[in-house]
């Protein structure tokens, strides 16, 4: 068993970042992750592990700071909260753009604007639609604990290298906040070798040039560049769908809800099956790839699917998608930082199908 | 006779430093980005650097310096090449790492990255050619445009009241305890050609100090957007660039010199 430890959410993001052997981290203070930053200080990692820790002057200069580290083949991430996202959102897509790996971790508050501090789910769209300009996605793990947080960041760079692409984190600042009981994955060692065929290191005699650039004036190279993108998206939706199911066997109902939200409606199933209500959780662990076909599967047991949310309702479009049109397939959700209680979530759903 | 003829070992007087790729130039001819990456180039091949050398282009005219310049180049968003630099050399403080950048890039758009990287004191070089002018776009102000001076968003000439004023990047970046040297170079005469080349060596030989970041300012001109000739272009750029950005070392091991 691993090292067990009470931590924030955000703290074993940042434990879990010099443990998965990060070579650096650049980021930028936006509440309510700051504390990522906080504890990798605090931690000197550059004694640790030799990782650099690096506080950039803006979001924007961080996550071109990441750009350029894993131009080199390093191993880097950055966090941020959902104004700070946006600020990222140029280099996102430049990163997606030009294949590069990297974990960004996004602690959601509510929007739009400078919204609020507390925590949301409002920016599904912008992580698992593309969020910057052109053609692309992510990888989204959505944590829902703090075991998560951490195993996360590990599963990120596994999924980055793998298909050269950035992972966002999507998370929220409920779960980036709490105290947890996390059991601690092994210290990795930072690589002192690695696949430099593709990277910007420096040319050697024994090789051409690399350049990494998401550039390309010629339309046509430009469509073959946005064709092998799709290819490689194709392939993380075959092989990277992840999601887990609670009480779902015997459900005449279920809810969709992932990171808070799921937590919540676990509490909610609880109290609806004292009242005699089968409710059930899908809890997709990936956002994008979305898990449509487990969804489409149960939509053709239940009577009803409650998609809970802390949002106007983004993630219910991905869900409708999956369920089509047989059974109804509805929103649930609190906006602008307000947290729904598990008795809100059980009133919705008795109010949406029951009632 | 035909070139074959011509070109031969005993009547080279000069060659390509293989740093430099066989692509022909994107640039306009009379343009001063090709002298400055030849520079640029012969400057890492004669210190034996290429295995060790990482470029970060920029966005402008010089986007496609990775076409010409023979090294491991990274292609980053419009005015983040310092911050790209700074990932970099961050994560392999031993490998030369350069930015290459033009005037709307380092000193518009990309202040805020320039202004902190100097002042951070990363151990980098920074290339940053003004030409006065955005180039690729098709000739708008830039943030050096002169006072007075037409380009095609500023059809009767930049009128400071109503535009601003044209800044002096390398002045002020000489002034944070970061920069360890800056200096303004020119490449439209071939004595100059040869001071900038020893500048550049100077900024790149400064890495392995590690004792702050290195600014080659060089003024170029851009006689497609200037609507000039270039030989018009060369003697505009003396007369009316030079006396605002007046040549030579501003900062020069870490000390003001002027």
């Amino acid at each position: 068993m691993g090292e067990l430890r009470l931590m924030k959410g955000n703290e074993a993001i940042a434990e879990a970042a010099i443990r998965a052997g990060a070579d650096a981290y650049f980021g930028y203070p936006i509440t309510p992750q700051s504390e990522v930053m906080e504890y990798l200080a605090q931690e000197e990692p550059h004694k640790r592990t030799g990782m650099v820790l690096l506080q950039a002057e803006s979001e924007l200069a961080a996550i071109n700071m990441v750009y350029g580290a894993a131009s080199t083949g390093k191993k880097v991430m950055t966090s941020s909260s959902s104004p700070g996202i946006s600020l990222m959102m140029e280099g996102i897509s430049y990163l997606a753009g030009s294949e590069l790996p990297c974990v960004i971790a996004n602690i959601v508050r509510g929007g739009p604007g400078l919204g609020t501090i507390q925590p949301s789910q409002a920016d599904y769209f912008q992580a698992t639609k593309g969020g910057g300009h052109g053609d692309y996605r992510l990888i989204v793990l959505a944590p829902s604990s703090v075991q998560e947080m951490s195993d996360f960041v590990k599963l990120g760079f596994e999924l980055a290298f793998k298909y050269r692409m950035p992972v966002m984190i999507l998370s929220d600042g409920l779960i980036g906040q709490m105290m947890e009981k996390v059991e601690l994955f092994d210290q990795m060692p930072r690589a002192t070798e690695f696949d430099q065929s593709w990277a910007t290191t420096g040319k050697t005699p024994d090789r051409e040039r690399n350049i990494i650039t998401s550039l390309d004036l010629d339309p046509n190279g430009m469509e073959k560049h946005n064709l092998d993108l799709q290819e490689k998206y194709k392939k993380v939706v075959a092989s990277e769908v992840r999601y887990e199911l609670i009480d779902c066997e015997d459900a005449d109902y279920l809810y969709v809800a992932y990171g808070s939200s799921a937590r919540i409606c676990q509490k909610a199933i609880r109290m609806g099956r004292e009242e005699g209500i089968k409710i059930g959780l899908i809890r997709p662990i990936t956002l994008f790839p979305f898990p449509y076909d487990i969804i489409g599967e149960y939509a053709k047991k239940v009577k009803g699917i409650l998609s809970v949310e802390l949002s106007a309702g983004q993630m219910i479009e991905d869900v409708r998608l999956a369920v089509g049109t047989t059974i109804p397939a509805l929103h649930f959700g609190r906006m602008g930082g307000v947290i729904h209680s598990p008795e809100e979530v059980l009133e919705g759903l008795k109010k949406a199908f029951l009632k | 006779m035909d070139i074959k003829d011509i070109i031969k070992e005993e009547n080279l007087v000069y060659k390509k430093t293989d740093c430099m790729t066989d692509n022909v130039l994107s640039y306009c001819p009379g343009c001063g980005h090709g002298v400055i990456h030849r520079l640029c180039m012969e400057v890492v091949d004669e210190m034996d650097i290429v295995a060790d050398t990482i470029g970060v282009a920029s966005v402008g005219c010089s986007v496609l310096a990775y076409d010409f310049m023979n090294i491991d180049m990274t292609g980053v968003p419009h005015g983040r090449a310092p911050a790209v630099a700074t990932g970099i050399k961050r994560t392999w403080p031993d490998k030369f790492v350069f930015t290459y950048q033009g005037d709307g890039d380092l000193a518009a758009i990309g202040t805020a990255e320039t202004i902190h990287a100097c002042n951070r004191g990363e151990n980098i070089t920074i290339i940053f050619v003004n030409n006065g002018i955005y180039g690729m776009t098709g000739g708008q102000m830039a943030p050096t445009t002169l006072p007075g001076m037409k380009s095609s968003t500023t059809p009767y000439g930049r009128e400071i009241a109503l535009m601003g004023n044209p800044i002096k990047m390398t002045e002020l970046v000489a002034e944070l305890p970061g920069t360890y040297y800056v200096t303004r170079q020119a490449v439209h005469t071939p004595a100059l050609v040869r001071k900038a080349k020893k500048a550049i060596r100077t900024a790149f030989e400064n890495q392995k100090l590690k004792k702050g970041l290195s600014l080659v300012e060089v003024v170029s001109n851009c006689n497609s957007g200037w609507k000039m000739t270039p030989v018009q272009s060369n003697q505009w750029l003396e007369e009316n660039m030079l006396p605002f950005y007046p040549l030579g070392d501003i900062k020069v091991e870490g000390k003001k010199v002027k």
